[in-house]
């Protein structure tokens, strides 16, 4: 019963990772960017050359997954993306779904459409017992990093002057500018910081769900549920969202696996029709 | 003086290809005879295609493209997976290149789609790959070497049951395939006498499986039965033993897919021990297959080939043989008579197309996973011999 209760939480943690960097720049920026994925994809094939063909520890590999997403991120910014942040979110939509086809093109030319999967150093395998519940290792520290990510981009917008910079450029542009707020560099910074995030969840993911060129579009929806359902304005919002994902579904497959595999849509359906601006958010946005 | 000059090289041209083309293409219809291959080239299947068309390429280059005095090209097509383009370049390959020969098709439905077209045109069609028992009724100019999922699961079934495997769980993919796998596995496993104490499925789309291991775990069964399509497979295989299942002494038992060879290399011993039943391992001991791995992997940058590739090397071969017996006569029924009761040694061991059913009957041999210099194989360590589909009539 607690192991199912920590393979929920578990779950819930990976859809967190995998949708962090989105929570930055679709939730924070108010930029559709389905291509969220591609960047994850880069941090994850990253982790995928580094460890099987260099050899390099995994530890070197996260914080390495994080600083070329962010890196490629803020190329993409400065060069594509700023362009479109004053357009229709259908043009970004229509903008972010073309870039997802170049990223998978490129991968597949590259690296072929073989599954790529991350092998783990074996101290990050296994089980152990921790009252009585079985626990995997990984996920252990995949939850732990998820925490400290959670609390610590919280506060970040929440407390510093940054993140309240960054709130009010993306509130109102034109203001914020005229107070003396440098828009342009905050965007630039926090869409590298979300790409970057989006790397580190595919780094921290590959291991569980392999990486293959079809990596954006097939976890695509993971991503955009937890937004859904958590709402975009906070990062504790997404977070929770996760967690009651995670274990609704978890749970649901083990006792009714009937329908199982249905519990997690109709979660996301019930939150759009009652609460479309998400679960866990305060007030209106705009 | 520059028009007149135009006008009279188009002149030349123009003379030049009505003198010359006529009979340029009288002579390939002689000599030629085209066999249009479809597959997924790109897209979430083109790892298959691209075996396929790998080992086509490695055939022609070992055995020359000339048979009964004729050259043989294959056309390469890619199909992206989805059915109505294979139907659509089916089409566009009978009517406009007037091929003798189809052949490839990654998926179930691909295969589907070109029956009625096949048919019609009496071309025949070779099914290098995919792998559900009805293709092959759906229309007689069908002709299948690669394998079907009940031919390769219930040599699984009888193995368990002959060596102590009493209680099985079954988790398997929630699609076509997942489910024929099931059922042949459930049927052969209790009609000789085993139980399968609970029988999962999980969805197609589906990145955990904490729920339904856990599930099968709480069985405490003798043995897990897994099937789900090949990418899934490591990250499945990973999550099984993350969990402990195979420490806690529950074995870990399926079709060959779930350990298909090009996939193992990225593995690691966390696959150790499971055993599958299948007909292609690149450890398969043989010099025929010993020659087609070591010069599939000289052409592919160390690439290894799999069961797939295996498919694409045969198909050829077929398509060979029927060409030498018909003299070169490229008439869709002589074409099938001449496929029917085919026998050849491939890569895989001995094989033939029964002359009933067209199918592929085959050895289905018993393997374990373990480690051979530094690499991860199947290794062969008992067999059925010539196993046929068991629900074709």
């Amino acid at each position: 019963m607690l192991t199912i209760l920590f393979d929920g939480v578990a779950y819930g943690m990976l859809l967190f990772i995998l949708a962090v960097g989105l929570c930055v720049t679709l939730g924070l920026m108010n930029f559709v960017n389905l291509a969220h994925g591609a960047f994850a994809m880069a941090g994850g094939y990253l982790t995928v050359i580094m460890m099987n063909r260099m050899g390099i520890s995994f530890w070197w590999c996260l914080p390495a997954a994080f600083i070329f997403s962010a890196l490629l991120g803020a190329f993409l910014e400065r060069t594509l993306y700023r362009r479109l942040y004053d357009k229709s979110h259908l043009d970004q939509v229509l903008f972010s779904i073309g870039l997802i086809f170049m990223s998978m093109a490129a991968v597949d030319y590259f690296m072929g459409a073989t599954q790529q999967i991350v092998n783990l150093p074996p101290y990050l395998t296994g089980r152990i017992e921790i009252f009585g519940a079985q626990v995997g290792v990984y996920r252990l520290f995949v939850i732990a990093v998820c925490g400290v990510l959670a609390i610590g981009l919280q506060f970040i917008i929440a407390r510093t002057r940054f993140g309240s910079q960054l709130r009010a450029s993306v509130d109102d542009g034109r203001v914020a500018r005229g107070l003396g707020i440098d828009v342009t560099r905050i965007f630039s910074l926090t869409f590298a910081v979300g790409s970057g995030l989006a790397g580190l969840g595919g780094a921290l993911g590959a291991s569980i769900l392999s990486m293959d060129p079809f990596f954006p579009l097939k976890y695509m929806i993971y991503f955009l549920i937890v937004i859904a359902v958590g709402g975009a304005t906070t990062i504790t919002g997404p977070f929770f969202a996760s967690l009651l994902l995670g274990i609704a579904d978890v749970g649901g497959k083990y006792f009714v696996p009937v329908i199982g595999g249905f519990i997690i849509y109709t979660i996301m359906v019930a939150v759009l029709i009652f609460r479309p601006e998400g679960l866990f958010t305060r007030g209106k946005r705009r | 003086m520059l028009r007149r000059d135009l006008l009279k090289g188009a002149a030349t041209a123009a003379i030049a290809i009505a003198a010359g083309l006529p009979a340029t293409v009288a002579l390939a219809q002689q000599q030629t005879v085209k066999v249009g291959f479809i597959g997924a080239l790109t897209g979430p299947q083109a790892a298959s295609g691209r075996q396929m068309a790998n080992a086509i390429r490695l055939y022609q280059q070992l055995n020359g493209d000339t048979v009964a005095g004729k050259k043989i090209e294959v056309i390469f097509r890619d199909d992206t997976g989805v059915a109505d383009q294979t139907r659509r370049i089916a089409q566009e390959l009978i009517v406009n290149e007037k091929v003798a020969f189809l052949a490839g098709f990654s998926l179930t439905p691909l295969a589907l789609a070109v029956a009625p077209v096949i048919t019609q045109a009496k071309t025949p069609a070779i099914i290098m790959t995919a792998g559900t028992s009805v293709i092959t009724e759906r229309s007689p100019y069908f002709a299948r070497v690669s394998f079907t999922l009940p031919q390769q699961t219930m040599p699984m079934a009888e193995w368990a049951a002959k060596n102590g495997i009493k209680t099985v769980v079954t988790l398997v993919s929630d699609y076509g395939p997942g489910l024929d796998s099931e059922k042949a596995f459930f049927e052969k496993f209790t009609e000789l006498g085993g139980k399968v104490v609970a029988q999962l499925k999980a969805p197609l789309a589906n990145p955990d499986f904490a729920p339904f291991l856990q599930r099968a775990a709480d069985a405490k069964p003798d043995a897990i039965f897994l099937f789900v399509p090949g990418p899934t497979a490591g990250p499945l295989m990973r999550q099984v033993v993350d969990r402990g299942l195979t420490k806690g002494g529950i074995k870990i038992i399926g079709p060959g897919d779930i350990t298909e060879d090009e996939q193992l290399v990225s593995m690691d011993d966390s696959v150790v021990g499971t055993i599958t039943s299948h007909f292609y391992s690149v450890l398969h001991d043989s010099p025929l297959n010993k020659k087609f791995v070591a010069e599939y992997k000289k052409a592919n940058n160390g690439a290894r080939p799999n069961f797939i590739g295996v498919g694409g090397w045969d198909g050829m071969h077929a398509i060979y043989e029927a060409l030498k017996k018909t003299n070169g006569d490229t008439n869709g029924d002589k074409l099938m008579a001449a496929l029917k009761g085919l026998e050849w040694e491939s890569p895989r061991g001995k094989m033939s197309i029964d002359a009933n059913t067209r199918d592929v009957v085959q050895d289905v041999y018993i393997r374990r996973v373990e480690r051979k210099d530094g690499e991860l194989y199947n290794v062969e360590f008992d067999v059925v011999r010539q196993v046929k589909d068991p629900y074709h009539k």
